[in-house]
């Protein structure tokens, strides 16, 4: 056996460049970083809208979908990477024809919709995978996630998709923004309301399929959700919003990957963890900060009758 | 509004006649606006006030007759109009900053990404600072948009629909969910802009007492037509009476407020559909009616 892979095995000795220095000589672990990396980036950017956009419920579809589609992929003996963007992206494209409000906003009966799309698609994954028949490891993989097989041919695919989905992004970003946040207004200026919502599924579903490949179909969240969502309680600023999603994302990525290898639980479980630690201290934190700033603009106003927000020089992070 | 040879109306309706979800929401409407003036829709609810403002942006097509904003197609003023739909409050949760929402009235709707840098982002962040300045947002703009008041939400949406200094603003229903003396100050704030910039104002309102004092005309759309006039010409007894085709009374009480009597609301009189098919059709849902109930005010 290789010596590094023994002294892997072996346990960590608790100093970081020696122990980073064994993990990054596995060639598994340094694609493991690499695919990590990418994913974490795309999710964190893509995630920040879907968070602002109310659409996680979607977002999450579109991940569990890739996991029949990744199924069937196995099943037909084609590439699984192809399976999770043919599940994605048509599941992406069904949502997309579910009809909307005026504004570009989704309608109640959305929800039902993608509901139902969910529940269909993963009863197709269970049929899949009984058709292929064997290797019972595999619907593990698929829908909590594997770090170990990550080829460098994937990683170079999930580079080309990443960079085609924020190079749309850089293109529609702006416009996408206004027709979230102000659909109405966006849509008199003739922004088309419409045409990005749709682009924006889609793109949705390519991230949700790259990071499927990482985290497995169902534990999506724990990169397309929680990063964003936790620099949204720190920030409301677009920018440092966007920047903070994605250092997040990095973090809990590279630190969940670190720790998992060195113990026996799975890197889906890693990934979720760190990310839920980060979400409940970012909401702990802001929600400390608005009452300790509440108490505080209370107590000066009885002092000197101020209106509150002249005492309030921006929220968090502004 | 008297003499004829007057430069180009900032709106003209000549014989306008919007048909929806196959019926006449109201037809023949003739309505010129100057430049420079303060107009008011008034109107009962479902009577197409929010459909003549779509109609002026270009949302909603003419099944006959024409409209014109200054002097040309709808639609194709993009740059000159201000708009701002009936609200729509922005839930706590949104995590974006009443500058932010601003800004998206100025640049918004372009593709790619801005530059961080450069003169061209100087000038936009001068002209969102103007914008905001101007409504008196200056205090809250920097907090996120969903945690202000209604009333300072509208006005950083004002700020919004004026940043890119727009000929002609449409404003929807602006002080509907305000409380009284929201209303008074929001309505004072564009009444001031109005006069200030030369900008013409298109108001959608469901009281006139509010706006009465700065308003230089009035059209009221009820039962599939519309007048236009002074306030004092239209929202009379015998003209509105005239235009329901029932006997409506206005009484006009010592401060001059003028209310509506025996007023009709526009369910009675369109037998279509109760929800209709605008687009923004929520004119029926809320309980503020206001002009739904017999005596309200105009």
């Amino acid at each position: 056996m290789n010596p590094l892979v023994s002294a892997a095995l072996a346990g960590p000795v608790l100093d970081p460049v020696v122990d980073l220095r064994r993990m990054l000589a596995l060639h598994f672990m340094v694609n493991a970083f690499r695919a990590g990396t990418v994913v974490a980036v795309l999710a964190a950017v893509v995630g920040w809208l879907m968070v602002l956009r109310r659409q996680s419920f979607a977002g999450h579809t579109l991940a569990v979908v890739s996991f029949p589609g990744a199924a069937a992929a196995i099943w037909l003996g084609v590439s699984a990477t192809v399976g999770y963007f043919a599940g994605s992206i048509a599941a992406a494209l069904v949502i997309a024809l579910v009809p909307r409000g005026a504004a570009g906003r989704p309608r109640s009966q959305e929800s039902a919709v993608i509901g139902t799309v969910q529940a269909f698609a993963l009863a197709c994954g269970a049929l899949f995978v009984s058709l292929y028949g064997g290797f019972l490891d595999s619907i593990t993989g698929l829908l909590f996630g594997s770090f170990l097989g990550v080829s460098d041919g994937q990683v170079i695919a999930l580079v080309v998709v990443a960079a085609a989905v924020l190079a749309v992004l850089a293109v529609i970003g702006r416009p996408l923004l206004f027709a979230t946040v102000d659909g109405g207004v966006a849509a008199a200026r003739g922004v088309p309301v419409r045409v990005l919502s749709v682009l924006f599924l889609l793109v949705l579903g390519c991230t949700a399929a790259e990071v499927s490949q990482v985290t497995g179909a169902l534990l999506v969240f724990a990169l397309l959700v929680m990063p964003a969502a936790a620099a949204q309680q720190v920030t409301a600023r677009p920018v440092a919003g966007l920047a903070l999603s994605v250092v997040f994302g990095l973090g809990v990525v590279w630190a969940s990957l670190s720790v998992a290898f060195w113990s026996p639980w799975p890197v889906g479980f890693w990934v979720s963890t760190i990310g839920f630690a980060l979400y409940l201290v970012a909401a702990g934190g802001r929600a400390a900060l608005t009452r300790w700033r509440r108490r505080g603009a209370d107590g000066r106003r009885t002092a000197g009758e101020r209106r509150p927000e002249a005492l309030l020089p921006g929220v968090v992070g502004a | 509004m008297t003499d004829a040879d007057a430069p180009t109306p900032a709106v003209r309706l000549d014989d306008a006649t919007v048909r929806l979800g196959g019926r006449d929401i109201w037809s023949h409407v003739d309505l010129v606006i100057r430049p420079g003036t303060f107009v008011a829709v008034l109107g009962p609810n479902g009577a197409g006030k929010s459909t003549l403002v779509n109609a002026v942006l270009g949302a909603v097509p003419l099944a006959g007759g024409r409209v014109e904003v200054f002097g040309r197609p709808p639609g194709e003023g993009g740059r000159d109009i201000g708009y701002l739909p009936q609200r729509r409050t922005f839930d706590a949760g949104m995590r974006v900053r009443g500058v932010d929402v601003v800004r998206m009235g100025d640049d918004g709707d372009r593709w790619g990404l801005p530059l961080p840098w450069g003169a061209a982002r100087r000038a936009r962040d001068a002209r969102v600072d103007e914008a905001i300045d101007l409504v008196g947002a200056g205090a809250y703009a920097g907090r996120p948009i969903g945690e202000v008041s209604g009333g300072e939400q509208q006005r950083l949406l004002i700020a919004q629909a004026l940043v890119r200094s727009p000929r002609l603003l449409l404003l929807d229903e602006p002080l509907d969910s305000l409380d009284l003396p929201n209303q008074a100050a929001v309505a004072a704030l564009i009444a001031d802009i109005s006069r200030a910039a030369g900008i013409t104002v298109l108001i959608v309102a469901h009281d006139v007492n509010p706006i009465a004092s700065a308003l230089d005309g009035v059209v009221y759309v009820a039962g599939g037509r519309a007048v236009s006039g002074t306030p004092d010409e239209v929202i009379t007894t015998p003209t509105l009476s005239a235009l329901y085709g029932t006997r409506v009374e206005v009484l006009v009480t010592s401060d001059g407020r003028r209310v509506v009597v025996g007023q009709p609301d526009a369910a009675s009189h369109h037998a279509g559909p109760h929800g209709h098919t605008h687009g923004h059709g929520h004119d029926h849902g809320h309980d503020h009616g206001l002009d739904h109930r017999p005596g309200g005010p105009a």
